[in-house]
């Protein structure tokens, strides 16, 4: 029972539950973060570590938490983790900080996070909201760094800033630029929908 | 930086640097509740007047409590209470002061509080370093900004509603690609002025 209740909490999250493409939540960073591959890793295992941690505290905490003001708390210990982030951040990978600048402070607005917090940590024990964080992360992190290695490949030619495409390749400069983001996250969408409209006709028949 | 007059950054901020459609902040209440005009048109005048007072309010204590004490690094969240507490101070203002304003504006208040684009505005006059006067016009500019993209979607989602889209498509997958259309249309503005 209880390693079928962590399955169930790990894989939903990365396929059925799906916070990018399943809710839309937390796309701001998904769009503005993932024209170059690196900039992209850097910011999903941020996300990833600020989701598990925020999760498993106020997973502890949420016989404590007075019902009113529970945002408030919930902010504050989300944006407590970001501060950690951004600081180590600043510290070993100063180059990557820059670029990235806001959107290391915008975690703490993406709704992926205060919602895994109000919908799930609340509810449950410390270890499966640990873990229901990771999950979390991960299933936002593949859905970035797919769309990041298309916009990096097709943008500039390049993966990780290596040039894997030939000088034949001309850069669809419009893919790093704001337009690309928007289509191709749509077409992924559309993708995904479409693949599981088709297993819901596979399963009626 | 700071040497940019503050109408060049207002008028930046609304066509070219567009915080939604170039910076792509305030996406999930963009997509959510750009169904209708009335709505839209709503949720973008409250944006409007809360990022410029929040602008302003976390210049201040940014500039003339953080800096001084060399507290820099809790700006994240000083701003977020910032912002949660003077949209609370709002709601409850307008909730006395009119009944009409409060049924119109009242419910998108507490959606703004996790708006990344307020937050977003305020690190970025940070980064920029914006003086005073011109955080202030940069807070509205980039509402205006907001209220006009999320008004045009409403308006054209509207529409939409008459035409067939592919299945798989439908919402939110639409709504990205005219984003990406009006952020295309945004573009060609670049060329008039650049904040970056």
């Amino acid at each position: 029972m209880e390693t079928f209740k962590v399955k169930r909490v790990f894989f939903e999250d990365l396929g059925l539950n799906n916070p990018v493409f399943a809710q839309i939540l937390g796309i701001c960073s998904t769009l503005a973060v993932t024209n170059v591959l690196k900039n992209t890793v850097v910011m999903c295992v941020g996300l990833i570590f600020t989701t598990a941690l925020s999760n498993l505290t106020v997973s502890m905490m949420r016989e404590y938490i007075p019902a009113r003001i529970r945002m408030m708390v919930e902010t504050l210990i989300i944006a407590a983790y970001v501060i950690i982030v951004d600081i180590m951040l600043k510290a070993y990978l100063p180059d990557v900080s820059r670029q990235l600048g806001p959107y290391i402070g915008l975690i703490i607005t993406n709704c992926i996070i205060m919602g895994r917090a109000e919908a799930f940590a609340l509810s449950n024990p410390p270890f499966l909201s640990f873990l229901d964080g990771i999950a979390s992360g991960f299933g936002y992190s593949y859905v970035l760094i797919i769309i990041a290695v298309v916009r990096e490949l097709m943008g500039s030619g390049s993966i990780w800033g290596i040039r894997v495409l030939g000088d034949w390749w001309t850069n669809w400069s419009i893919m790093v630029m704001a337009p690309g983001a928007f289509f191709v996250l749509a077409i992924f969408i559309w993708v995904v929908k479409g693949m599981r409209t088709e297993e819901e006709k596979g399963e009626k028949k | 930086m700071s040497g940019i007059s503050f109408y060049v950054v207002f008028f930046a901020a609304i066509f070219t640097n567009n915080i939604l459609l170039t910076n792509y902040l305030g996406m999930c209440s963009f997509l959510a509740v750009s169904k209708e005009v009335k709505t839209a048109s709503g949720l973008g005048m409250a944006v409007i007047f809360v990022m410029a007072i929040t602008s302003v309010l976390n210049w201040l204590a940014y500039y003339y409590i953080l800096l001084p004490l060399n507290l820099t690094y809790l700006r994240f969240i000083v701003f977020i209470i910032i912002i949660a507490a003077f949209v609370q101070l709002l709601e409850m203002i307008i909730e006395r002061v009119s009944e009409r304003l409060y049924a119109s504006l009242g419910i998108f208040l507490p959606l703004i509080t996790v708006n990344c684009a307020i937050l977003g505005a305020s690190l970025f006059l940070v980064i920029r370093k914006y003086t005073f006067v011109s955080s202030f016009f940069y807070g509205l500019g980039s509402g205006i900004g907001w209220a006009l993209a999320i008004l045009a979607m409403a308006g054209i989602r509207e529409k939409m509603k008459k035409s067939r889209v592919p299945k798989g498509l439908a919402g939110a997958g639409m709504a990205l690609i005219i984003a990406g259309i009006m952020a295309l249309a945004f573009m060609g503005f670049s060329g008039m002025l650049n904040i970056t």
